[in-house]
Formats: structure tokens, C-alpha cells, sequence
């Protein structure tokens, strides 16, 4: 490493209207350095980004690029220094073509006439993406066609075509599979040894330790410490994020497992998935394993009967579940979390009594009418259970930091008082802190009898909270291991289709 | 202070509201007489009764446009029934019940076609006025009932103040208690809050929105009933553009056009400003060209000052 920062932040205060969300905080990035930036959900990662980038003024401090005060007042000042945020929220049009996508805003034109010369677009595309080692991505693809990890490959092609000198990435591998994970890993590695640093946010302790030189630890807009990763680990860091030991990741529980409860058999959808069949049991919690795109979220949906499936017989207490609305599901007991809470959730834009209350109406009214005073008793009531951070519970969702949004979904479903509840990706995008208060609720539903049937693409989650982990591959179902013969090695075979 | 951050969306359009009373009230000394204001609630009556559908669609983030081809000929239906010396009380339930049917019409093809509502109500705008000509050979439909009851509905008074006025006042408190009280009402809510989380919530979101476009069919019949009764007639082309007014007292009261957003006493507030918008400068003897160009002003004046208190 140089002496001289490419970056160095000192003393940033920032403040909404009377809210300090960065005080004194203090960042530096040397060229060649992958650098974490970490902290909970509302500690100011992101504001400091938009600091750094001219998004937000900043209140004061100083930033130094190259040793020299700067002072950008818009990310395109920010980027023309080399200097690129890829954002967690993909800035892809999907009708635009690969090559489009790459140059848009920068288009390549006979002079001044506007005309796209776009030949060339297109082989200076292919340079990049050759480049990068990407094979199975063409200039032609429409972007929307393609699938989500490799818009995000597109999104840092596009990073480099602009000779970036610092890239930040918020979350980059939320969506990715194992596979492509890895190969953006030693995209970033090549990267690096050209000199290019990287500010890496991320939610995922094991990428972090596995890819970062240093750590900067934010914890309410406050400035905790920098780490060399090599001379730390993962328990010092969760305590510098949450400020108290957090104790174990997984907590303990203490379930009985019982009878079957819900059964599913040669459940299939064209397409998707094809002679899933599998069971769970009161009281027991089962993973559901797999790479993006094995059908496990599809599976769900139907079971839900949010997706329609062709054939095949599902059972709840031995009688046959008829799969049509999600209606009769929830009326028969079952809850189902989805995947993605801003799209398939919440209502952003309603209070948190309205979110709660959306699968509740036949606790909360008489005759259609809802009882205002019994919709407030069951609200509050589930908000004081799952510990939901607001002021109130008129407070609109979209203002809640991940955890406390996710918490409101979990609340939701609560308070059907479900015998099956179905948990996609539970703790995406949610911190450290709220990630473990969910795993406890989780155990608390499976002591009380709850089935609960839980898809993670985080190995370390389905290992440290299921009984039982199911394997899909390419919509089928590949194995069962029991919790005390599954280990990583033998999920990811199952998931990548080995025998 | 919730109280206060509830209501903030309807604020700017109450004094609004109150600006322009007490700025007419200033300019012509009849504006704030009570013959005036009576007649004013008289005149907003129609506007009214299709804007209220008109939240409710507007809040599951869809769109009507046919509602004033739905009044056309449901009005021209009710008048045939009327001329054929059917009971007035029982033409009038028919009416209401074709409205209801007419708008049924565009939520199936809506939810089960899965039809954008915008291009769904454009063309059913456009079959409902051409069955309309159909019906009436193009021309008014006269020579209807004299009966008191049906007289009653465009032309009454009760204890002084217009009929349709109070009808006016009690579909608004049903309607009002509707949305804001019962199931179905949050259920509209949370359909343009966001419509797959609803259905993934247990909501049948499709049976929903048909029957936020019925009770719009339904309420544009009555409206169209009230102008029948005054005129004792049916035009075919009656209702030709209330849309546009019904959709503008919607968006100056605050109601989100992305849905999920709003409340339906500020569709009564905008229904007000742009009758008295129209009321006012017509005592100021004001062209009607200039008050088109203030109306449209007003409605952008709104949107504006919406999108920037969402800021």
C-alpha cells in the first residue's frame, strides 16, 4: 500500500433536518485495497457513500482525493475521477441491449451528430466482457432477458468501461449464485493487482473475511474503528457493529418434533419445478437449500397457491389442501413470508397497523367492519413481540431501517397464528442484530409446535437453524440431510446436481 | 398531531378551498349568499357522486374513463323504461343496476383479461356511447314520467336544500364509512398500495376491483339520473367529458393517481373547488374560455403542491 489515500474522508458530520445521521466519522481507501465498510442497517453506510459522491452535501469535513480537497457536487463529477457506485438497486434498462446498457449516458457518436456508431459499441462490449471473463453474456442480449447475477456482471462491465479507480458495490452478491459469486470474487481479485479499490458493503460476514484487507466499522452515524481483516475476527467485528456481545449467531433451541402436518407430493409446475415431494412436521424446522433458480421460491408460491401448479396432492393434517388462493391457505393455517419484502410484502407507502393488519381482517373486524379498538390491541401487541423499532405504529413502512421492515412482515403472519409457516430468504438484507431476533422467533414457533419451512441461500443459516435441510437442483428435489449429518460440502454438491 | 398528519393531504386543498370562497365572496356580493351555496351543492352533486367511484378506482391505481358514457346510457335506458310508464322507483333500481352491470363489465375485463384499466375503460367508453346512439337513434329520449318521485331526484327540496345536494351528503357518508371502516374499504387501500402482497395476504384482489368499478358504473347512473330528472329528458350525449372532471376533484384532493393514497373527503373538497371555480366566474361573468384555463391551472396547481409535500 501507498502512503497517500486514494480517498481519505476526515471529520464528516451530516444531518437531515435536525437528524444527525454521520458525526466525525473518518474513511480512508488506498489504491489496490479492498476495504468493508460495515455496520447495521441505519448506521450510515450509505450516506456516507452519498457524501463521498456528491449525492448529499456533507455538513463538514473533508475529502481528499488523491491527497487533494474535493469537494463533488454530483455522482457524475464523482465518476468522472473514477470513482463508480453500483448500487444494490441494479441501474439496468431492460429493453436496451447488453451494448447499450454499457454506454448509456456516454453513447459513442460521429462527432457531435448524435448518430450511434454502434458497431463499435458492441465490439468495445465484447472487449470488456472478455476482459472480464464473461463468456456467456453477448453484446446483443437484451438486458432484462438476462438473469439477475448477470445484470450485475453487466453493472460492473460497465464500471470498467469508464477506467474506474474506486468502485463501490452495496450488497453485491444479495442475488448472485454460489458460482457467480465466485467469479466476481476473482474479477475483483484481478482488479485489485491492477491497482483498482474497492469499498465492499455487505451484510455477509464470511465474504467479508474471505475477500477484505480492511474493516471500517459505522454504528449510529458514528465512527468505531478500522480493522486490518487479518488481525481480527468475526466476533470482535459483530461487537464493534452491535456494541455488546451479541453472543451466539444461532440460538439455542428446544423443540419437539411431532407428526406430520403438511404433506406435498409430486407436486409440479412446467417449467419451474417437477415431482417435489416432501413433508414437515409440527415443531420442526426445515431448510430449504438450493442455487438461485432451483424452484425453491416457485414450490412455495404454489403451495401458497400464489403460482399454479399442474398436478400433485398436498395434505395439511392428512386432508387434501386445495391450492387455488392464498385466501384458503392462510384460512387453513399457513403463513408464507416472501422472498422480497418491498416487492411482494409491504405496503411501503401504509403506516405498519395497516401492513399487520393485511392478513388479520377477520381478527380485527365484525360483519366487515373493523373494530378499530381490536386492530390496535393485536397491532400493538405483535410490534411489543417482535420488537419492531418505531415511534409508533402509524409510522409509514418505507421509513423503518431492513430489519424492522422484515420484523413487520414476520408480525404479519403472526397474527394468523399459523400451524405452517413458510419463511422465503427471512433475513436478507436485515442486520446482525435483527437477523438473530428472528432465528429466535423462529425457534420460538417451532417449540410451540409451528412447522416451519425456511429457504435460505445462506449455508451458514440453514445449517445453524434447521432440523432437517431439503436440496433442490434445477427444480428437483436432490436429498434430505438430517441436522447432524449436513455440512456445507454436502449441500453444495447436492445444489450444484453432484450425486 | 397524528390527527393533524393524517389530514395533511386534504389541508391544501381546505384552504384552497377556503382562498377562493372568501376571495370570490369579496369580488361579488351574491357568492356567499345561502340561495348560492345551496345552488352550488346542487351543482356538484353529479361531479360528485362520479368522483367518489372515481377514489375508489383511482386508490386501487386504476382508472375509469367510461364513466360518462356509463351515465349516458344508463340514463337513456332508465328513460326508456320511464316513457314506457314502468314505476319510477323501480325504473330507477334497473338504472342503477345496468350501471352497476356496465361497470361490472370493465373490472372482468380488467382482472381477467388482465387489460391495462386505462386502454379497457377507453374502449368500453367508446361501445357504451356508441350503444347509447344505438339506442336512442341519437336523439333525446323526452316525455318521460311526472311523477313526483322521479321529479323529486334532480328538481326537490328538502326542508330547502336540493335533493341532489342530500344525496350528495349520504352516499358521501356511506361511502365515507365505506373506505374508511370496513374491510373491503382497507382492501381497496392496500390493492394500489401494493396489489401482489395484498393477494399474497389472503386478498382477492380481482373480486375487489370488480366491484370498485360496479359501484362506479353505479354511481355514474345515479348522477345521470339527477340530470334526467332536471332536464326530463336523456340526452345521448350526456356525460361527454365528465371523466375529466371527475378524475381532476379527485386529484386536487389529494388521492394518489399511483393508488393506495388518499381519502375520499378530499375528492368532496376538489368536487367543491372546481364548482366554485365554475360558479364564481360565472357570477363574475367570466368567459367559460378563461375558466377552462383556470380549472386546468388549478388541477396542475394541486399536483404540484402534492408532489413536493411527498418530497
Amino acid at each position: 500500500m501507498s502512503d497517500t489515500p486514494i480517498i481519505e474522508m476526515e471529520h464528516i458530520d451530516k444531518s437531515f433536518v435536525g437528524n444527525q445521521v454521520l458525526s466525525d466519522v473518518h474513511f480512508d481507501i488506498q489504491e489496490g485495497e479492498i476495504h468493508a465498510l460495515m455496520g447495521e442497517n441505519g448506521a450510515g453506510k450509505s450516506t456516507l457513500i452519498k457524501v463521498l459522491t456528491g449525492i448529499h452535501p456533507r455538513d463538514s469535513g473533508i475529502i481528499r482525493w488523491k491527497g487533494e480537497e474535493v469537494k463533488f457536487s454530483n455522482p457524475k463529477e464523482a465518476e468522472k475521477e473514477g470513482i463508480i457506485v453500483i448500487h444494490q438497486e441494479l441501474n439496468i434498462i431492460p429493453y436496451l441491449t447488453v451494448a447499450e446498457n454499457m454506454f448509456l449516458g456516454k453513447e459513442l457518436t460521429y462527432g457531435k451528430s448524435g448518430i450511434i456508431k454502434s458497431n463499435e459499441m458492441k465490439a468495445q462490449t465484447k472487449g470488456i466482457l472478455d476482459k472480464l471473463g464473461v463468456k456467456n453474456i453477448q453484446p446483443n442480449d437484451i438486458a432484462g432477458n438476462l438473469s439477475v447475477g448477470k445484470q450485475q456482471m453487466v453493472e460492473i462491465a460497465r464500471a470498467l468501461a469508464t477506467e474506474a479507480k474506486v468502485i463501490i458495490m452495496d450488497e453485491p452478491t444479495a442475488a448472485l449464485t454460489e458460482r457467480e459469486i465466485r467469479s466476481l470474487f476473482n474479477l475483483v481479485q484481478d482488479l485489485k493487482k491492477q491497482g483498482v479499490s474497492f469499498v465492499y458493503i455487505s451484510h455477509r460476514m464470511e465474504e467479508i473475511f474471505e475477500i477484505c484487507d480492511r474493516i471500517t466499522v459505522l454504528r449510529d452515524g458514528s465512527y468505531v474503528g478500522t480493522r486490518m481483516v487479518k488481525e481480527t475476527n468475526l466476533e470482535a467485528v459483530v461487537k464493534m457493529m452491535v456494541g455488546r456481545e451479541l453472543g451466539q449467531r444461532f440460538p439455542e433451541k428446544n423443540n419437539y418434533i411431532g407428526d406430520v402436518i403438511l404433506s406435498v407430493e409430486n407436486f409440479s409446475s412446467p417449467g419451474w419445478f417437477d415431482n417435489v415431494t416432501f413433508d414437515v412436521r409440527k415443531g420442526e424446522i426445515l431448510g430449504v437449500s438450493g442455487l438461485m433458480g432451483a424452484g425453491r421460491s416457485e414450490v412455495m408460491e404454489a403451495l401458497f397457491g400464489y403460482r399454479k401448479s399442474s398436478n400433485g396432492h398436498v395434505k395439511l393434517d392428512g386432508k387434501p389442501l386445495k391450492a387455488n388462493h392464498p385466501k384458503n391457505l392462510i384460512k387453513q393455517g399457513i403463513g408464507f413470508i416472501t422472498e422480497d419484502r418491498k416487492v411482494k410484502g409491504l405496503m411501503l407507502e401504509a403506516p405498519i397497523r395497516e401492513n399487520i393488519t393485511l392478513a388479520n381482517f377477520k381478527r380485527v373486524s365484525k360483519n366487515q367492519v373493523i373494530q378499530t379498538k381490536k386492530e390496535r390491541e393485536l397491532v400493538n401487541q405483535l410490534i411489543k413481540r417482535l420488537n419492531v423499532k418505531a415511534t409508533n405504529s402509524e409510522q409509514q413502512v418505507k421509513s423503518l431501517s431492513g430489519g424492522n421492515q422484515q420484523k413487520v412482515v414476520v408480525a404479519k403472519w403472526l397474527g394468523i397464528e399459523p400451524k405452517v409457516l413458510i419463511l422465503d430468504e427471512p433475513t436478507r438484507g436485515v442486520d446482525i442484530g435483527a437477523k438473530k431476533e428472528i432465528y429466535t422467533i423462529i425457534n420460538e414457533l417451532a417449540e410451540n409446535g409451528v412447522a416451519i419451512i425456511m429457504v435460505s441461500s445462506e449455508l451458514q443459516e440453514i445449517l445453524g437453524v434447521s432440523d432437517r435441510v431439503m436440496v433442490m437442483h434445477e427444480g428437483k428435489v436432490k436429498g434430505f440431510f438430517d441436522r447432524n449429518e449436513a455440512t456445507q460440502e454436502k449441500i453444495m454438491l447436492a445444489a450444484t446436481g453432484g450425486e | 398531531m397524528s390527527y393533524i398528519k393524517k389530514n395533511i393531504s386534504i389541508l391544501g386543498p381546505l384552504i384552497g378551498l377556503i382562498l377562493f370562497s372568501i376571495f370570490l365572496g369579496i369580488m361579488n356580493d351574491s357568492f356567499l349568499t345561502l340561495n348560492n351555496i345551496l345552488n352550488l351543492l346542487r351543482q356538484i352533486s353529479v361531479n360528485s357522486l362520479i368522483a367518489f367511484g372515481m377514489t375508489f378506482v383511482i386508490l386501487t391505481a386504476g382508472i375509469d374513463l367510461s364513466v360518462g358514457s356509463i351515465l349516458a346510457l344508463g340514463s337513456a335506458l332508465t328513460a326508456g323504461l320511464l316513457s314506457s310508464s314502468m314505476d319510477p322507483l323501480l325504473a330507477i333500481f334497473l338504472g342503477l343496476l345496468i350501471g352497476f352491470l356496465l361497470g361490472a363489465i370493465n373490472g372482468v375485463i380488467i382482472t381477467k383479461g388482465k387489460v391495462a384499466p386505462f386502454i379497457a375503460t377507453l374502449a368500453t367508453m367508446t361501445i357504451y356511447r356508441g350503444a347509447t346512439l344505438v339506442y336512442t337513434g341519437g336523439r333525446p329520449i323526452t316525455g318521460l314520467s311526472d311523477s313526483f318521485t322521479f321529479e323529486m331526484i334532480g328538481k326537490g327540496y328538502v326542508f330547502g336544500i336540493p335533493f341532489p345536494a342530500i344525496l350528495m351528503i349520504i352516499m358521501f357518508l356511506i361511502l365515507y364509512f365505506v373506505l374508511n371502516k370496513t374491510v373491503f374499504g382497507r382492501q381497496v387501500y392496500a390493492i394500489g398500495g401494493n396489489e401482489e402482497a395484498s393477494i399474497l395476504s389472503g386478498i382477492k384482489a380481482d373480486r375487489v376491483k370488480i366491484w370498485v368499478y360496479s359501484l362506479t358504473g353505479m354511481l355514474s347512473v345515479l348522477a345521470g339520473i339527477i340530470i334526467t330528472s332536471r332536464l326530463n329528458s336523456a340526452q345521448p350525449t350526456a356525460g361527454a367529458s365528465y371523466e375529466l372532471d371527475a378524475i381532476a376533484a379527485v386529484v386536487i384532493g389529494g388521492t394518489s393517481l399511483a393508488g393506495g393514497r388518499g381519502r375520499i373527503i378530499g375528492t368532496l373538497i376538489g368536487a367543491l373547488i372546481i364548482g366554485v371555480i365554475d360558479n364564481g366566474l360565472n357570477l363574475m361573468n367570466v368567459s367559460s374560455f378563461y375558466q377552462q384555463i383556470v380549472k386546468g391551472g388549478i388541477i396542475l396547481l394541486a399536483v404540484l403542491l402534492d408532489r413536493s409535500s411527498n418530497k
